[in-house]
């Protein structure tokens, strides 16, 4: 995923989506690029009946989080501008602090706030439709190919 | 009640079976990864088939470090919900039976769980196993292993903390 400084914002997400849709886990969670920024991104996901964890209250299971948490961390590594040719997590955690609400799109947004010459730092948010109160947090190390 | 030490054994497994199926079928999103478990006594075991759904890096190709997570988060909750219902089954107490359970027995929920991807996940079957380190009235630590070809050579580890179903 080649982000030049000279593509436009929607340039650079209709690429990221494309990238997003070669990655057939991301495909099966119909995950969706809603921003690309210089080491952040921010993709979601529709709530859908086969995720669900708890089938008393239909909430979606924590892996589906974690799923989307990990795309969305590794995109804002890609989309850095010191832009690795590949990652891939070396450590990932997440806190879950509610659950996701039934029905509703649930969205990550990821910042790579540091990166080295060979590991990127990422921190990220999961939001359901109220953005005040976060689904779930997460901090990862990601690995940086040159 | 002592355990009854002339109770047929296909009685046995059928009550353990059934009490396995009841947490885990009731579950839509193992059924789309295709999660299943085998169980050797108490032990459990997760299975993930490999299918083209969980692929993260189709280059490689590699599993995807979401369903890593998720299969271990799995096995974590299955784990624990697993264990603390063995000693109220197995003492004749209380059998969740998948057949006639009306409602699903409440499952914990994840407070943090922290994956640590040890290599990349091939196209293949993975396998993991999970080990409750400390389950308090409210609160469990659990640790999560998962490999594929080869035991010894991990795929990746975790570690998370739950908070247990209360009532």
């Amino acid at each position: 995923m080649a982000l030049g400084p000279d593509m436009t914002e929607s340039d650079q997400r209709r690429i990221a989506q494309q990238f997003i849709e070669a990655i057939p886990h991301a495909r099966a969670l119909a995950l969706r690029v809603d921003g690309l920024g210089a080491g952040t991104a921010t993709i979601s996901m529709p709530w859908a009946e086969h995720l669900v964890g708890d089938p008393r209250s239909g909430v979606v299971h924590g892996g589906v989080v974690s799923a989307l948490m990990d795309t969305c961390c590794g995109a804002a590594v890609m989309a850095h501008p010191l832009g690795p040719a590949s990652t891939a997590t070396i450590d990932l955690r997440i806190d879950y602090m509610r659950s996701a609400s039934k029905g509703q799109r649930i969205t990550a947004r990821a910042e790579c706030y540091h990166m080295t010459r060979t590991v990127a730092f990422v921190r990220a948010v999961a939001l359901d439709e109220d953005e005040q109160n976060p689904v779930a947090a997460a901090t990862g190390a990601f690995t940086v190919e040159r | 009640m002592a355990m009854d030490r002339r109770e047929p054994l296909d009685q046995i497994k059928s009550r353990r079976d059934s009490a396995l199926s009841a947490l885990v079928s009731g579950v839509p999103y193992l059924a789309w990864l295709g999660i299943r478990f085998d169980r050797r006594g108490d032990e459990l075991t997760a299975i993930l088939p490999y299918d083209e759904k969980l692929i993260g890096n189709p280059l490689l190709p590699a599993l995807h470090g979401g369903v890593t997570a998720a299969f271990l988060e799995t096995t974590a909750i299955i784990e624990l919900a697993w264990a603390a219902m063995w000693e109220d089954m197995e003492s004749g107490r209380s059998v969740p039976d998948a057949a006639v359970s009306a409602s699903p027995p409440r499952l914990p929920k994840t407070i943090d769980f922290t994956v640590d991807y040890l290599r990349s996940g091939l196209p293949r079957d993975a396998y993991a196993r999970a080990r409750v380190v400390r389950s308090g009235r409210r609160y469990a630590s659990v640790q999560v292993e998962a490999w594929q070809d080869n035991r010894s050579r991990l795929l990746a580890q975790a570690t998370g903390h739950f908070l247990m179903p209360q009532g």
